[in-house]
């Protein structure tokens, strides 16, 4: 049942698999990683994209890709809202943000899947676009299309935010807002406006991975709740605030899954983003590149 | 026992009377049906408060500690044709087992990072309930009721007044631990853990002890579901709405005294209850959604803090 063949297949398109996680992740690597928000409702406006993605599709036909880049900006305002109002309900008081900050962003996330939920129904939603159904083969192998595009945008992605955040001013302004608030406040910056607009970036990374959701396979509206633990699962393996951790941990999540799905069956499939996270929480708190 | 010992338990026999003449006196079983869920969540939101109000640990695994219950009711039922009370008894030696192993692996995470864990291992759980041939899989298992013992005349009606017993064990449970040294330790642990070490608060041993608590409740107010739907699968009784809707019920009560969880299960589970049957289950959950937010953002200390404004002492007499 199980042979070298296999295995090399199950790598290959972990590999892939991985790397869509990665652009799946890197938005809570920032919001959740690099500005202490608990972003538990980051799955729920995944789908959410996806669910835009596909009205743009089946409405007006507009290649999926091209519909994630027209919704990102949506996005982002969305994410400078939601940050806004995370600031002013909790962190302007500083009391037990902990605990009402993550029930807040569950209720988010509930009252996303449900309107989901009421607008498009319970019924799994696909999109259509040249590159989907088809697939390549090479050396006995046989990799669907949408597996390949879906990786070679999200690797674009991924390491296009590494890059901004290490080489541009905004990027690094992001990046010293989540070492030393206070001492950015002392050199006279804003740290509010500047997690603002970090929280935005985040959530507009989500218009992107959204569509490659949708591209990958069919959605339903509570798929969010399997990609709590998977995003989760990569950040805080990848070590809270490393994006070049997440493109790591990704990769790894996705070649563990792949793996087990050709040894034991997809059933057990849910269970490994969660068991690998818990492993990681017990065993190396801080993550592969913790900082 | 002072005067406000003897008031709650006069209290709670005369719930417990009320009851039971009750469910004599009214025919209909639905009004039973409906108050059974109120009642069940109650227990949960008074055992989830127990470890997310008075220590701070904000416990998301709620459905892995119900689907615990009616997995293990389910397999005793299937395997020993086990009575009802030998069930909700496992369940909540089961429960917690569960609770204890949550807490040792978890002991050092804090905030999301507990939460997530939580999740992760309700998860798990569920995952493995799936694959598990035995108590039906994923496609889950059927369940005959066994008949109905003497003073009750339908299952439903026993199932209530089981519930109604759980509930004051519950929440006698939670005002004994308000009113202790436990109580008082838990408090000093989620204002600040560290410091609470430091002064000697036994802050590893009472976080344990919370998660037990907490856990074998919660899995005794799971195992009788089982026989109330006479259905179980894993998709269901490990659902992320039973701990979203505990959590909610706990945050809009207010979890500073034990009576904060029994008002918003009540609230919350009564508007459910009326929502799912005039309008659709799918607005019923946005309804639990935006009442969460609105009170996480508006009622930081839920209803309880509209009728105190000084903060409620752990200390304090309840």
């Amino acid at each position: 049942m199980f042979s070298v063949d296999l295995l090399r297949d199950a790598v290959v398109l972990g590999v892939l698999l991985g790397c869509f996680y990665a652009a799946v992740s890197v938005g809570l690597s920032i919001s959740f990683g690099l500005l202490d928000v608990p972003q538990v409702a980051h799955p729920a406006f995944l789908v959410l994209a996806s669910y835009g993605v596909y009205l743009l599709n089946d409405q007006y036909d507009i290649d999926p890709l091209v519909a994630g880049a027209i919704i990102t900006p949506l996005f982002f305002l969305l994410g400078f809202v939601a940050y806004r109002l995370y600031y002013e309900t909790f962190e302007r008081r500083g009391s037990d943000a902990g605990v009402r900050g993550i029930a807040f962003f569950f209720g988010i996330a509930f009252i996303i899947e449900v309107l989901i939920i009421l607008q498009f129904g319970v019924d799994q939603r696909s999109v259509t676009a040249p590159y989907i159904g088809k697939a390549w083969r090479v050396a006995n192998m046989r990799i669907p299309i949408r597996q390949l595009v879906a990786f070679a945008v999200a690797l674009t992605l991924t390491v296009s935010l590494v890059a901004y955040l290490s080489k541009t001013f905004m990027g690094r302004a992001i990046r010293a807002v989540a070492q030393d608030e206070e001492g950015l406040r002392l050199m006279g910056a804003n740290p509010v406006r500047i997690k603002q607009f970090a929280f935005g970036i985040a959530t507009a990374v989500l218009g992107i991975a959204g569509a490659l959701l949708i591209v990958v396979a069919p959605v339903e509206p509570t798929l969010d709740r399997v990609y709590i633990g998977r995003s989760f699962c990569v950040v805080v393996m990848a070590g809270l605030g490393s994006i070049t951790g997440t493109l790591i941990a990704a990769i790894i999540l996705g070649v563990a899954e792949t793996i087990v799905l050709t040894m034991f069956g997809a059933s057990w499939a849910p269970a490994i983003s969660f068991a690998l996270l818990l492993g990681v929480l017990a065993v190396r708190p801080q993550g592969l590149l913790g900082r | 026992m002072d005067r406000n010992a003897i008031a709650f338990w006069f209290g709670a026999v005369l719930f417990l009377v009320i009851a039971l003449v009750m469910t004599g006196l009214i025919r209909n079983e639905y009004p039973f049906f409906a108050g059974y869920v109120i009642l069940q969540f109650i227990v949960l939101a008074v055992a989830w408060s127990i470890l997310g109000g008075y220590a701070g640990y904000v416990n998301f695994g709620t459905n892995a500690f119900f689907g615990v219950g009616v997995y293990t009711a389910v397999f005793l039922a299937k395997a020993f044709d086990a009575p009802l009370a030998v069930q909700i008894a496992t369940a909540a030696i089961v429960g917690s087992l569960l609770g204890l192993g949550i807490g040792l692996l978890t002991l050092r995470m804090r905030g999301i990072f507990f939460s997530i864990a939580t999740i992760a291992l309700a998860i798990i759980i569920e995952t493995s309930i799936t694959n598990w041939r035995y108590v039906g899989g994923a496609a889950g298992i059927q369940l005959q009721r066994p008949p109905v013992t003497v003073p009750f005349d339908s299952y439903v009606k026993m199932l209530f007044f089981v519930q109604a017993l759980l509930v004051v064990v519950a929440v006698s449970t939670a005002r004994a631990i308000l009113n202790s040294r436990i109580g008082r330790g838990l408090h000093a642990l989620r204002d600040d853990e560290l410091a609470a070490e430091c002064t000697g608060v036994p802050t590893l041993r009472l976080k344990l002890l919370a998660c037990v608590i907490s856990g074998a409740l919660m899995s005794a107010a799971g195992a009788p579901a089982a026989m109330y739907l006479q259905f179980a699968n894993p998709d269901s009784a490990f659902n992320l709405n039973y701990s979203v809707s505990v959590l909610a019920m706990a945050l809009i009560g207010g979890t500073a005294h034990w009576i904060g969880p029994v008002l918003g299960a009540i609230i919350l589970g009564a508007t459910q209850q009326l929502l799912a049957v005039t309008i659709s289950s799918e607005v019923n959950v946005l309804v639990l959604g935006v009442m969460l937010v609105l009170f996480v953002v508006g009622a930081p200390k839920g209803i309880l803090g509209f009728f105190r404004r000084a903060p409620v002492h752990a200390g304090k007499r309840a």
